[in-house]
């Protein structure tokens, strides 16, 4: 009962701060806020069933959310016909070849015995095949990527509903947890942290290096939405109705109303994920993975297989993220992978997870909300502190223009210094696993 | 013939003297992980934002010895700074020890907890740097730039190809061996190395005879300092300083110090030029190359090239999940599980 209460409070609080903010500021900022606190609940919420449920540091939080982007442009975005076309049977060609080298590599590795011999044989076969795709393909991405450059130079999608997007990005970041999952996990636990790091650094350069995949840094702007237009609003007849019975104007009330479908939108899968989770966590299988978690070595003689558990949990964490990765770049409307930063992705998250409450889902979703919310508030907070510091200054003092130019990266230095408070004062967060 | 000692002065050029620089500064970084990691027991997430802080420091005291008219003359004046970049990075990182790290140790925490506690530091860091010196390139190398310049070489020897020797690689390998070797010197001479040799060992062995841990633990941290400042200068000398690149040679480093055996020094430095000259093979374009070495008059369509330089980040790591598969100690046997 009193753990109830402590929830609403912090939730109470929260809400608060937004009406403030909606009230003050502007509701279409509150709005934005609220939508991205989602967005971020939902990414703590994985990276806590990693972290919370299993005790796994996932460091690639950002590869995943990208893949879940990547996502979104594949589903979604009508396909560039000509560059299909130009394409032509080379990129089937491609596909092929790669398909075929990871079968034979693997069967290759499954069936021989353990010998140096085999690890030079899958060695070869990884290279021959490398080399044959880099000698059929590359002559394809360029074929694709000199289509209307300006416009498109990329394959395009499948031109499919972006909804769709949010369960295929979760699939893709899944299976590329598993494999980093299946070659980390039962090493140390340093190594699937340090693992994750590399690949989601690797993600995010193949998104911005292979330009027909992705646009590369020319990036893919105006994606579907799954919500109406402000414009097509503007022009409907029963939302000026609805406008003028509000007394609202129709313009500002046109994008305060698409906000509001986003975050009813956002606010159903969070729902959905939280009830799974919950429900995970209280199930036999949630026992199970808190009994590893806190001794594996117990759990191991019981016959419990920690290894398979942690990946089966690590992947299932990854494909939250990688979902919540697919709805902001559907939020967004474009998919800009030089956005993809580690601080933003990766470390934010961590510091949602550890200050809300590891091992509690409301706990995450609180965290996930609190952060956001200060994040984005911070900078005009910075700003403002650092004016006041250097009110005293000279107006034209070197040191006075060089404080304010650096208040952003006081945001990097405040989020440290949180993570690290918590961390040795708070280590269980706001709302204690129960 | 002529042909083969061009093609074999190309790689030299271009492969061979900047990958021993490289993996010069990879070792001296990888060198400081796998040292904390002996000691302390885990993977130290700020040691890439060590290196750009005390490399910041080094900058600072090089452009105030700049305005004074101080230098060196042929040599870059940020060598005559590099004591007090390491001393002010020395003064910080013994600071975070006491008010992050040792709070952990006392309560026996899982290393993961460190691993966090050190991204929380990286971010402190991280921040500290660019609030001080900005995100930005900063270039700081001064005095000579070449040994060998390109053009003289070619005058010298008659072939077409040039090769040419920066100072700021030649400063790396010759500052690399003296602290390599200063470095096991103290760890197998010195009653301070060997009890922390002893202690990486067998922790509770070393306690029962008597090491004290905290000084251990001072002396582990100082050297990663020490080790990391010299690394980020250097490469900062060769290449340029920008925080976000030091951030990212986290992998490289790390990869280095697995590939050698996490705990190993000499792993470290085998694994330092195992990922430098994969990284820079991998990513070099081999079309001259082959020019001279192929038929007359023959020169192959692509660059040749096995990876995009983008991409370089991908070989450190493709040699991480391979030695993880296939061999988790490490080339010399370092602690796994």
């Amino acid at each position: 009962m009193i753990k109830q209460n402590k929830n609403i409070r912090y939730f109470g609080i929260m809400a608060l701060l937004l009406i403030i903010v909606g009230v003050f500021q502007s509701w279409n900022v509150s709005l934005s806020i609220l939508n991205l606190c989602l967005i971020s609940a939902i990414m703590a919420l994985g990276v806590n069933m990693q972290w919370g449920y299993a005790g796994l540091f996932n460091v690639g939080i950002m590869g995943f959310a990208a893949l879940g982007g990547l996502a979104a442009v594949l589903i979604a975005q009508p396909a560039v016909q000509p560059a299909w076309q130009a394409a032509g049977t080379g990129l089937w060609l491609g596909l092929g070849i790669f398909i075929a080298t990871v079968i034979v590599a693997t069967v290759l590795y499954r069936k021989l015995p353990k010998s140096l011999f085999r690890m030079a044989l899958v060695t070869f076969v990884s290279i021959l095949g490398y080399i044959l795709l880099r000698i059929y393909f590359d002559p394809v991405t360029h074929a694709i990527e000199k289509v209307e450059p300006a416009k498109t130079g990329y394959l395009g999608g499948l031109g499919l509903p972006v909804l769709l997007a949010w369960p295929v990005g979760g699939a893709l970041a899944g299976a590329v947890a598993w494999v980093i999952g299946k070659i980390t996990l039962g090493l140390r636990s340093d190594y699937l942290a340090i693992a994750t790091l590399g690949i989601s650094e690797i993600i995010v350069a193949v998104l911005k290096h292979e330009d027909w995949m992705s646009r590369g840094v020319k990036n893919v702007v105006g994606l579907p939405r799954p919500v109406p237009y402000e414009t097509n609003l503007q022009a409907s007849e029963w939302f000026q109705t609805l406008a003028a019975s509000l007394g609202a104007d129709v313009v500002g009330f046109s994008s305060i109303f698409v906000k509001l479908c986003y975050a009813g939108l956002f606010a159903v899968v969070l729902i959905l994920f939280l009830y799974l989770s919950e429900k995970a966590l209280k199930s036999p299988w949630g026992r199970m993975m808190r009994a590893i978690r806190d001794n594996e070595v117990s759990a191991n003689a019981m016959g419990k297989n920690v290894t398979a558990r942690h990946l089966q949990v690590f992947v299932l964490g990854s494909v939250v993220i990688g979902v919540a990765g697919a709805m902001l770049t559907t939020l967004d409307g474009q998919l800009t992978p030089s956005s993809y930063q580690p601080l933003r992705f990766t470390f934010l998250i961590w510091v949602m997870v550890i200050v809300g409450g590891s091992g509690n889902n409301m706990g995450a979703v609180l965290g996930g909300f609190i952060i956001w919310f200060f994040w984005i508030e911070a900078e005009p907070m910075g700003l403002w502190l650092m004016n006041l510091i250097t009110s005293g200054m000279d107006t034209d003092s070197d040191l006075r223009a060089h404080l304010i130019d650096s208040a952003a990266h006081m945001r990097l230095i405040t989020m440290g210094m949180i993570l690290l408070l918590a961390l040795r004062f708070r280590p269980r967060g706001l709302l204690p696993e129960r | 013939m002529t042909d083969i000692l061009n093609a074999f002065i190309l790689l030299s050029n271009f492969v061979l003297i900047p990958a021993i620089a490289y993996g010069s500064q990879l070792a001296l970084g990888a060198l400081g992980i796998t040292l904390i990691y002996g000691i302390l027991r885990f993977s130290n997430f700020a040691h890439g934002d060590t290196m750009a802080f005390g490399t910041m420091f080094v900058i600072l005291f090089t452009w105030w010895f700049q305005s004074m008219g101080i230098n060196l003359g042929p040599l870059p004046t940020a060598l005559l700074a590099l004591p007090f970049g390491i001393a002010c990075c020395i003064g910080f990182v013994l600071i975070t020890d006491r008010t992050v790290y040792k709070f952990y140790r006392k309560q026996k925490a899982a290393p993961v907890i460190y691993v966090i506690a050190s991204v929380g530091v990286m971010f402190v860091m991280n921040g500290l740097v660019r609030f001080v010196i900005g995100p930005n390139d900063q270039r700081f190398a001064d005095g000579e730039r070449f040994i060998i310049k390109a053009r003289e070489f070619k005058q010298m020897t008659g072939l077409s190809e040039g090769m040419s020797i920066k100072v700021s690689q030649g400063l790396t390998l010759v500052t690399a061996v003296l602290v390599v070797i200063a470095l096991f010197w103290f760890l197998n001479k010195t009653r301070t190395g060997k009890s922390m040799r002893a202690y990486s060992d067998n922790e509770d062995l070393a306690l029962l005879s008597g090491i004290d841990p905290d000084k251990v633990v001072r002396v582990t941290w100082i050297l990663a300092a020490v080790l990391a400042t010299i690394a980020g200068t250097l490469y900062g000398l060769d290449k340029s300083f920008k925080p976000f690149t030091y951030f990212q040679l986290l992998l490289p480093m790390f990869a280095a110090a697995i590939v050698g055996g996490l705990g190993s020094p000499v792993g470290a430095i085998a694994g330092g030029f195992v990922i430098a000259f994969s990284e820079i093979m991998i990513t070099y374009p081999y079309k001259k190359f082959i020019a001279y070495i192929g038929p007359d008059g023959w020169t192959p369509n692509g660059l040749m090239q096995l990876l995009a330089t983008d991409y370089k980040f991908a070989v450190s790591f493709i040699i991480l999940l391979v030695v993880l598969l296939f061999k988790p100690t490490g080339l010399f046997a370092g602690k796994s599980v």
